[in-house]
């Protein structure tokens, strides 16, 4: 919980799904998708939207991985605190904004 | 016959080469810019599109009422083109290599094809020179694919110059792959020398004849040239730093227009190409007479 936030999506290392009721959390690893060519936010929103998550927390997200995630119904939440627990206490407390749009650019435009 | 022009990376003058040495065959030729990301050459010709034709390949279009969501498809697809959000899949076309599997994979039949366009090929004519430029859409990343398109568009019976994009990765390959002969352009300088070498492993893997022009020949130092000779690849012409062929450049003439000075050196080009040609490949280059 103390981890660092890696301030990208696609290219993360692992994800954690937080579940709010019971406060438990699971450690999804995202490897397969560090060396994929293209594509990589894309296969990450689908790890995300598998794991049943309703909201994401994240530094950047490109606009491919938004879609995706729109389509998923999954919210999407950007901020650049540097630990998770801090972006949890954040969330939970109301105060970031849901993203609208991808905040960066795709990587092959 | 196919002359491919290309080099280790961008900026040194290819495009100029090719283009001039299209202009000096006194002889019906093609010129294919096959540099897709950033098609050039028609900046050096005064000619006005002839025609323009739309390149596309076949996307997935997924029935929504006969998909089940059973991701057959998206398992498939490497270039994760497709994606699953719980209901029918979602295409990302600028992903979508068109390979036609996931249509074959869907068990329900609810995928048909549909066309996307990644780019064109234009066609000017100029005098002798007939030349097709292909052009990427933006944020497609089917280069290769687009470099196909134009080389498919060549006229088998006529002399064609390819010029390539730059570097050393797919596209460049895709447009060296099946060329009679490639010309390397380099500048003498280290940067220079590293990306030849890196050009000479491509054009020496893909078994093809080959030379080195050295323009802006006079700025750096002598070891490209050194570098030729102790691997014994030809040196074809070395083009002089000369200021005025750079102002030439700058108001988008040719340098055998504004410089008829230079003519002779592309004409040797093409002799040098010829007698290259005739010494590699056991046959010569050359379709037309150049004069
Ligand atoms: S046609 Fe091929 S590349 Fe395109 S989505 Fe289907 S499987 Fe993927
Ligand atoms: S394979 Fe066919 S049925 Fe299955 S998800 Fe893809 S389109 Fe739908």
């Amino acid at each position: 919980m103390t981890a660092a936030l890696d301030p990208s999506f696609g290219r993360a290392k692992n994800f954690i799904v937080y579940d709010l009721q019971t406060q438990d959390f699971t450690l999804i690893s995202n490897t397969q998708n560090l060396n994929a060519a293209q594509g990589a936010g894309i296969q990450a929103a689908q790890t995300i939207a598998k794991a049943g998550a309703a909201a994401l927390i994240t530094g950047h997200c490109g606009p491919k991985a938004f879609r995706v995630l729109e389509a998923a119904g999954v919210k999407v939440y950007n901020t650049d605190v540097p630990t998770i627990a801090e972006a949890l206490a954040r969330y939970k407390a109301g105060e970031l904004t849901e993203a609208n749009a991808a905040n960066v650019e795709g990587h092959w435009v | 016959m196919i002359l491919a022009v290309a080099s280790g990376k961008g900026g040194t003058g290819k495009t100029s080469i090719s283009v001039n040495l299209a202009r000096v065959l006194d002889a019906p030729i093609q010129l294919l810019d096959c540099d897709v990301e950033e098609p050039n050459a028609h900046l050096f010709l005064t000619a006005a599109p002839s025609s323009e034709e739309e390149i596309t390949i076949g996307v997935p279009k997924i029935d929504a009422e006969r998909c089940n969501a059973c991701n057959k498809c998206v398992e498939f697809c490497q270039f994760n083109a497709l994606a699953s959000v719980g209901k029918a899949p979602m295409l990302f076309p600028e992903l979508c290599h068109g390979c036609g599997g996931c249509m074959l994979v869907c068990p329900n039949n609810a995928i048909r094809e549909e066309r996307y366009r990644i780019g064109s090929v234009t066609t000017r004519q100029a005098g002798l020179i007939t030349l097709k430029s292909g052009c990427l859409d933006v944020g497609v990343s089917l280069a290769s694919t687009l470099v196909h398109a134009v080389k498919e568009r060549r006229n088998p019976s006529t002399t064609a110059i390819l010029d390539a994009p730059p570097g050393t990765a797919c596209p460049a390959v895709a447009t060296l792959r099946g060329a009679d002969f490639a010309v390397l352009v380099t500048e003498p300088t280290p940067f220079g020398l590293n990306d030849l070498k890196l050009a000479v492993d491509t054009v020496r893997e893909l078994k093809l004849a080959f030379g080195v022009v050295i323009n802006r020949a006079g700025i750096g130092d002598d070891r490209v040239r050194h570098y030729c000779e102790a691997e014994g690849i030809p040196l074809l012409l070395e083009l002089p730093d000369d200021r005025r062929i750079a102002e030439a450049y700058s108001r988008g003439e040719l340098i055998v227009d504004a410089l008829p000075e230079y003519r002779s050196h592309f004409e040797r080009l093409w002799q040098a190409i010829d007698n290259e040609s005739t010494k590699q490949r056991g046959m010569p280059y050359r379709a037309g007479v150049a004069r």
